[in-house]
Order: structure tokens, then C-alpha cells, then sequence
């Protein structure tokens, strides 16, 4: 189990190498430079340009960026962003509770909605409440976010009035009033989000279900004289989970990555859209930074998804 | 429009025979700014405006609620010397305040200087080898400390050093010195007669940071002062939180200079998203008060504006959305450069044709179809009011003529439609970049030349590869590696002189200046070079527009640019929120202290 831990490692470190070498290639290989607003200036010199490519190392060639920028970021240095000139690591940690609070409230109502609809709709595969169910899971995962999203504003801002569709993440308020309006502003995003995780998850949870309500134990368990409560939640959701539990543990990642376009639309300030506006604006420390942690998370919950698995399913043995 | 022209004009404002305003119009119709007509009127001895008293004097200050305002594209930093765009300067505006500002008249209003200079009371010197500013007394900065004399002069030092990399050092380097005369007095010496005195210290580069806080961050530290995202300044509100490329807060100064200001109790800036959407949060919905540069088509926002929650603000800018030509053969390589200035362009060096494309520009589709009330014809900017207008510079959009002009030039139609001659072809790449407003332009543009059998390909390049300053890339404004293009830009200071540099010989855009030069259309022509050598050491103001009005007839006589439209500043605000002076030569929040809700 160690061995097999420790090899791992060894191996993601090269992973990760390559990836920086990758993004870094791409990002410096794309046109266009952070100044674009300084260009049609007429005010601005044309030296001051010249000047801030030089000072943020744009004209030095590619494999003398690529080594400074794996050196300050060995050191834990992550450079700093060239449209704000705050440090990167100060802009990713600034929208990180926001993300997190949205995706994971998002995920959350996944599980919420996905784990009881899958469960009963395979329990009764064929019915009229799985047909129902299937059809909207269809319908949920086809429809797309930026869609369902412009929907939700239309519907509740717009012609109900009900709810804000900007997201202030800094509410000034206190006591039940700030919990109340970060309630009203996270209802849409965390809906758009998790209804569509939800369809997902319900299809597989429904097919995870189906595959274990068949085996013998379960057989076995009625035969005891369970009660069908005890029978469902103790031998069939319980071993159905297997598969689920790594499905979820591989979609962390896209937690840290932010929801790009629902973000975008609701102007939640996630890492999404720190991600969406630095490309746009050719700011490549940020788009490295995010880029990068990023594909390091998913080389890690890879890693944990595989030992996880190894720790609710004991056949399976590590070498 | 001559010198005597506009001395005439002039006489009719001394008489009354012609509003400040109209005058004010005029000018700008021709390619001059706001100020610059401020300050011919100024020399005439009309006397400054009156600033218009506001129409409600508060009896105490704040009492007025949160101001909520979204900037679609959200501030990224607050130190008013390293704004790359509009959004940081507004962002920092909130804060920090110039010595002088802008209104919509173009008039130099003082803030925080007690007067503005003028020849009368003797702030500015009659060789126009400097000026002397009066710091209004009992300003403090947010922080307690008083703002002085020797405030001024380290912003002078601080933009002026090169290794700080200011974004405004183009305003502060070429003056000689800045002197302190006493606590509250500043004398700013140019090196060479400097007609445009109003640039450093006022505006948006004139913002003031204050010596105190930023002086050990001077020159190549400068990027790491706290204060670059936690500004401390003199401003009718003070910092409270910021997020960059989100949001900014802001409260209301207890200390502020002015008696019974600001109205607001704090301010709030969301960035983030897209225009539409919120043009609806302010028009449809009323979740904010006021949304910045509404780039939306007139149609929808008319159709937002009919919920009756708020209005659209329009005003006059200085920004000309135009089509420019180039002199040179962008698809010969030369010296490893293509539109190299040793070649000329086979097809477009014929003035016939340059003409001929001049009339197919339908200006008045465009200006109708697309733009709507964000923008006015080039009737701005060539036809000035009736009485002057000139039979050189007059605009039309007319095939008819078009195909009779490339007719008489000995421009024959092939079997396939499209003209030539001597084997030469008018076919034309059009580039712009990617916008879907720019988009219908160039289709409308192309549909009417291929009546005229002109060619044109379109091309279109994601702005920010296209209005990047990337040697490298063959694809920038700069390189122009394409026969027509087209892009906004104007003088975007209160002055027309450096906008005008653009046609000088001087500035030719080349390999050798690694396309940094700002001559785009690589057009060469002594009398412009000569006129704007002049022109920056004019001291009559009259005789100085008249040097740069004779260049912009130049440019229009001989199709050097196609102007398409005069574009306007547009903004969404709520129906109850007075009092923004929303002006095209300063920031939209110059005057954010007085914004009230009636």
C-alpha cells in the first residue's frame, strides 16, 4: 500500500512537470499581450508599452520565462498578476470562499436531489415515477447551464421580480438580513448548478442501484426478514455507493475550477471568472496559476479516488 | 474653417449672437476638443462659465443611501498613475481627485485647486513657459494628513521617473520642473512654450496620490505599495474593501473639502458580466443606479427603457469610430516587413479610388441601423453647421458617383464584375476587430462597393490579439498588414495635439520601432508634419485649432481616414439619479460627489 502510494507520487511528479511545460508553451505560444487599452491611447507613449513588456519579461525568450517562472513558483513565489499587480495567490485566495460556498452548496443539492430520485426509480425500474425521472434527468443534463441560466433570470428577476440575479459578495448587513440576502442571490446559481450535477448523478446512482438490488445478499437480506427500509439503505445504497463516491471525489477538482459561465452570468466572484477575465486580458501569470493548481488537483484526486477505492472494496489489492 | 473663420465665431460669442455651447459644438464637430474651444474662448475674454449651480444644495452631508454602480468591466487596480483603461481610472476616481477637472463644456474646473489659471488673474504666464496653481487650503487626506504643495510636486516625480512605469508619465516627463512656492502654491515649469498647460494635474492623469503614503514606493518598487489597491485620497468617499475585477466599497469622507457633500452614504462598484445584462439590472430590474459604457444596440436599451425604472444618459465624446486607408503595399514584403514605408499600395495610392471608397461608406445606415443614438454621422466631424460649410470636406454616400469616378480613373469592369487596370484589381482586405456592431459595418460597407466592383474580404481579429502591442504578431492595428481597417479612437484628453501626431511623418509605424509608432496609415505629407510642428508651440489658441483643423481637411481631402461615426459616451441610470455632469473629457465620476437621487 505504501509502495504503491510513494510510486504514485513519484510518478505525478513528471505528470505535473510535463502539464507545466504544456500550459506554459500554449499560453506564451497564444497571441495578444496584456495592454490592449494602452495601444488606442493616444496619451499613453508608446515606450510606456515597450517599457512594462520589459519590466514583466514578455520579450525574453520563451525557455528563460519558462525556467524563471518554475523557480519563484518552486519557492512558492507565484508571481503576480500584470492587469492588477496584486500577487496571484492574494487573487485566488480572495474568490476561493465564494467558490467554494456556491460549487459546494451546488454539489451538495446534487447529492440531495440525485441520491433518493436514482435510489426509488431504480427500486422500481420501469415505473411511472422512473419514466418521469428519466425524462427529466435527460432533460436537465441536455440543457446546457448558460441556457437554464438566462432562464432562471428571465422567469424570477425579470417578470417575478422575486430575486437579485447580481451577486454581491460582500453583503452590508449582519445577523439574519445577511443570511437572508445571501440566501435570495445563491438560490440561482446553486440551482443552475446543481440541478445539472443532479440529472447526471441521477443516472448513474439509478444504474449503481439496479446493478446491486439484483445480487444474492440482498436476496439474502429480505429472506432474514428485514424490514425493505433497513433492506435498501444498510446492503443496497450502502454497496451501490462504491462508484458514486468516486465519481464525486474525481469532480472536486471542478469545484476549485469554478463554474466558468455560470459564473460569468450570475457575476458570482469565483475563481471561474478571476480565470475567464485573465484570459481575456492575456494575463498569463493568473491563467498559469489557475491552470496549473488546477491540473495538480486532478493528478492528486485521481490519486485519492484510486485509494479510496481500495478502502471500500478490499478485493481489490495494490501492487 | 480658417483663422478668421473662427475669430468671426468667436466675435459672435463675444456679441451673443451664438451660444458658449454652440461654439463649443462646432469645434468638436471638427476634430478639436471641448477644452481646446474652452480655452480660444478664454483668450477672446469671454469669460469662463459660471459652473451651473446645482440644482439641489443638501443642507447636510450623506442621509442619501448606498449608491450602487456596475462597471461590466470591474477596476483591477486603484493607483490612478498605472490605470491601463477607463475602469481603473474610474475606480480610482472615486478616491483620488486632480487639481482641475473637466465638465461637458470642456471648462477647467478647479477642485482641488482654489482657482483655475487663466491670463486675467495671472496663473498663467504670457510666454506659456509655466503656470501656477493655488491648492484650495483644508483638504486632508482620508488618513488626517494635509494635502500640500509638496504633495503635487512628488506626483510630478513619482510619474516623471521611468523605472516607476506610470501609465501617465507621458503628462509629467517633459515638463522641466514642478516648483513648490509656498505650502499651498505650485509653479509648473515647461521646458518649450506649452499651449496644453491643462494636462498634468488635471483629468484623469492629474489624479493626486499623497506623498506620504507612496514615497517609499518610487520607481522600481512601485508595484509593491499596499496602497495600489488600498488608495488613500482626498475624494468625497474612503476605502473600504476591494476585490480586483470585482468589487469595490467605498463610505462617505465625515472630512470631505466640500461643505454638505457627497449625498451618498457609500458606494458600491460591481464588475464582472456583460453589458446587456447590466443595462437590465439598472433599466429593467433597479438593482443598481448607475451602469458605465452601455455597448448595446440603441433597440434593446430603448426596449429596457420603456419598464420606466431609469433612462440612458448620452453625451458627446471625442471618439471617432473610422476607417483608415493604407498608403502602403501591405502583400510586398520588404527589409522582412510587409506595409513597409518604401512601397506604396498599387490600387489605393490612386486618389480616384480612395474617393470612390470615400462615397460608398453609407454613414447614415450605420448610424441608423447599428448605432442609434450612441453615435451621430460624420455630419460632426466634416459638415460643421451650415454656414461653414466647405465644398472640400463635405460627406455622401452616392454608387452613382462612386462608379463614375472609377470610371473617368480608367478602372474597367472584368468579366467578373470587379474593376482594373494595368492588370491591377480592386480587391480589398478589411479588417477590424471582433464586435458585432463592427461586424455589420464592414457588411454594409462591402455590399455597397461590390456595386461599385470593388472586391472587399473581411476580416475580423479578437481584440485583444488585435489591439495588442505584440511585435510578433502580423495581426495588430499597428502592423496594418491589410489593405482597409477599422477602429475607434480619439483624443481621449482634453487635447487634440498628440491625436493629431498620428499623421506626422515622424511616427511612421515600422519594423524598426517594433510597430510602436502611431502614423498607422503610413500617410506622409510635409504641410501636416510642418503645421504640427507649429501647433505645439502656438500660444494663440485660435491661430493653433486653425493648424489643426487645416490637418484634419488635409486627412479628409485626400481619404487618408473614412470617418464612419462620431460615437457618444452612453450610460444607464435609474430615473431618480441627478446631478452626474456625465462629460466626453474626464472620467465618468469627475463629479461623483454631487451625484444625488431627487
Amino acid at each position: 500500500m505504501y509502495r504503491y502510494f510513494i510510486r504514485r507520487i513519484l510518478i505525478a511528479i513528471p505528470v505535473i512537470f510535463g502539464i507545466s511545460i504544456v500550459l506554459f508553451t500554449i499560453l506564451a505560444l497564444a497571441p495578444g499581450d496584456p495592454f490592449e487599452e494602452l495601444a488606442t491611447n493616444p496619451n499613453v507613449p508608446p515606450e510606456v508599452r515597450a517599457n512594462l513588456r520589459a519590466q514583466f519579461g514578455l520579450d525574453d525568450p520563451l525557455p528563460v520565462r519558462y525556467v524563471q517562472w518554475l523557480a519563484s513558483m518552486i519557492r512558492g513565489n507565484w508571481g503576480f498578476s500584470f492587469v492588477s499587480r496584486v500577487d496571484v495567490d492574494t487573487l485566488i485566495l480572495q474568490r476561493l470562499p465564494t467558490t467554494i460556498i456556491v460549487l459546494g452548496a451546488a454539489l451538495l443539492l446534487g447529492v440531495a436531489v440525485a441520491l433518493p430520485i436514482g435510489t426509488l426509480s431504480a427500486l422500481r425500474p420501469y415505473s411511472i415515477f422512473d419514466q418521469i425521472a428519466t425524462t427529466f434527468a435527460f432533460i436537465g443534463f441536455s440543457l446546457p447551464t448558460f441556457f437554464t441560466g438566462l432562464v432562471f433570470i428571465l422567469l424570477f428577476s425579470i417578470y417575478l421580480d422575486w430575486l437579485p440575479f447580481i451577486y454581491r459578495a460582500d453583503i452590508d448587513a449582519t445577523g439574519w438580513r445577511w443570511w437572508w440576502e445571501h440566501l435570495r442571490q445563491s438560490i440561482m446559481p446553486v440551482a443552475v448548478l446543481g440541478l445539472f450535477q443532479g440529472a447526471t448523478l441521477t443516472r448513474f446512482v439509478r444504474s449503481a442501484v439496479l446493478d446491486v438490488a439484483r445480487l444474492d445478499f440482498v436476496n439474502t437480506a429480505r429472506a432474514k426478514g428485514l424490514s425493505e427500509w433497513i433492506t435498501v439503505v444498510k446492503h443496497v445504497i450502502r454497496n451501490a455507493l462504491i462508484p458514486v463516491v468516486t465519481l464525486l471525489a474525481l469532480q472536486v477538482p471542478t469545484i476549485f475550477g469554478g463554474a466558468i459561465i455560470t459564473e460569468q452570468i450570475f457575476r458570482v466572484p469565483g475563481i471561474g471568472s478571476l480565470l475567464i477575465s485573465s484570459i481575456l486580458a492575456n494575463d498569463t501569470p493568473v491563467i498559469m496559476a489557475i491552470t496549473f493548481v488546477f491540473s495538480c488537483l486532478v493528478v492528486l484526486s485521481n490519486l485519492i479516488a484510486d485509494l479510496l477505492y481500495g478502502w471500500l472494496d478490499p478485493r481489490i489489492s495494490y501492487r | 474653417m480658417d483663422e478668421r473663420d473662427i475669430r468671426g465665431l468667436l466675435n459672435d460669442v463675444t456679441s451673443g449672437r451664438l451660444s458658449r455651447r454652440a461654439f463649443v459644438q462646432t469645434m468638436v464637430a471638427v476634430g478639436l476638443t471641448a477644452p481646446m474651444a474652452a480655452q480660444m474662448l478664454a483668450s477672446a475674454g469671454v469669460a469662463h462659465a459660471q459652473p451651473k449651480a446645482p440644482a439641489f444644495t443638501p443642507t447636510r452631508r450623506g442621509g442619501g443611501g448606498p449608491l450602487r454602480v456596475l462597471w461590466w468591466q470591474a477596476p483591477t487596480l486603484l493607483n490612478p498613475h498605472f490605470a491601463t483603461g477607463t475602469k481603473d481610472q474610474d475606480g480610482s476616481r472615486i478616491f483620488y481627485e486632480p487639481l482641475a477637472a473637466f465638465d461637458p463644456d470642456g471648462n477647467v474646473i478647479p477642485i482641488l485647486a482654489e482657482r483655475t489659471p487663466s491670463l486675467e488673474n495671472g496663473d498663467l504666464a504670457r510666454d506659456g513657459l509655466s503656470v501656477t496653481w493655488r491648492l484650495k487650503k483644508g483638504v486632508t487626506w482620508h488618513d488626517g494628513k494635509p494635502f500640500t504643495a509638496d504633495d503635487v510636486v512628488f506626483n510630478w516625480e513619482y510619474a516623471a521617473d521611468p523605472a516607476t512605469a506610470t501609465v501617465s508619465v507621458g503628462s509629467y516627463r517633459d515638463l522641466d520642473r514642478v516648483e513648490k512656492v509656498d505650502s499651498h502654491t505650485v509653479k509648473v515649469v515647461f521646458k518649450k512654450p506649452t499651449p496644453f498647460w491643462y494636462d498634468a494635474f488635471c483629468g484623469n492623469r492629474g489624479q493626486l496620490i499623497p506623498k506620504h503614503v507612496f514615497e517609499p514606493y518610487k520607481g522600481a518598487k512601485s508595484r509593491e505599495a499596499p496602497a495600489n489597491v488600498k488608495p488613500v485620497g482626498t475624494g468625497g468617499y474612503r476605502f473600504v474593501d476591494f476585490k480586483p475585477g470585482d468589487t469595490l466599497r467605498a463610505e462617505i469622507n465625515p472630512n470631505y473639502h466640500v461643505p454638505n457633500r457627497p449625498f451618498f452614504d457609500a458606494v458600491e462598484m460591481k464588475g464582472g458580466g456583460d453589458a446587456a445584462s447590466a443595462a437590465r439590472a439598472v433599466l429593467q430590474t433597479g438593482e443598481y443606479d448607475y451602469a458605465w459604457n452601455m455597448q448595446v444596440e440603441d433597440e434593446i436599451l430603448r426596449r429596457l427603457e420603456q419598464a420606466g425604472k431609469g433612462r440612458v444618459e448620452i453625451w458627446s465624446t471625442g471618439a471617432c469610430e473610422h476607417i483608415q486607408v493604407n498608403f502602403t503595399d501591405p502583400w510586398k514584403e520588404v527589409d522582412g516587413e510587409r506595409s513597409s514605408a518604401k512601397t506604396t499600395h498599387p490600387t489605393l495610392s490612386d486618389p480616384a479610388v480612395r474617393q470612390a471608397l470615400n462615397l460608398l461608406v453609407d454613414r447614415a445606415s450605420v448610424q441608423e441601423q447599428i448605432y442609434g443614438r450612441q453615435g451621430q454621422t460624420t455630419a460632426n466631424y466634416l459638415n460643421a453647421p451650415s454656414r461653414f460649410r466647405s465644398p472640400n470636406t463635405k460627406w455622401e454616400f452616392n454608387v452613382d458617383k462612386a462608379n463614375q469616378t472609377l470610371d473617368q480613373a480608367g478602372w474597367k469592369r472584368g468579366a467578373d464584375g470587379i474593376r482594373a487596370k494595368d492588370g491591377k484589381r480592386l480587391k480589398f482586405v478589411y479588417q477590424t476587430s471582433i464586435n458585432a456592431p463592427r461586424q455589420k459595418t464592414q457588411a454594409i460597407v462591402k455590399q455597397a462597393c461590390a456595386k461599385a466592383g470593388i472586391d472587399i474580404e473581411i476580416k475580423s481579429v479578437v481584440a485583444s490579439v488585435y489591439f495588442s502591442s505584440d511585435p510578433a504578431n502580423p495581426d495588430t492595428y499597428s502592423h496594418f498588414y491589410t489593405d482597409l481597417q477599422m477602429y475607434t479612437n480619439g483624443p481621449g484628453a482634453p487635447d487634440a495635439q498628440l491625436y493629431m501626431e498620428q499623421f506626422t511623418t515622424w511616427q511612421v509605424a515600422s519594423k524598426d520601432n517594433k510597430w510602436a509608432s502611431r502614423n498607422i496609415t503610413r500617410y506622409r505629407n510635409e504641410e501636416c508634419d510642418r503645421l504640427w510642428k507649429s501647433a505645439t508651440t502656438e500660444m494663440d489658441p485660435v491661430k493653433r485649432a486653425a493648424m489643426f483643423i487645416r490637418i484634419n481637411d488635409i486627412l479628409i481631402q485626400n481619404v487618408v481616414v473614412i470617418p464612419v461615426l462620431w460615437r457618444s459616451g452612453v450610460g444607464a441610470a435609474t430615473a431618480k439619479l441627478r446631478g452626474m455632469d456625465l462629460t466626453g473629457w474626464d472620467s465618468t465620476l469627475w463629479h461623483l460627489p454631487y451625484w444625488h437621487k431627487a
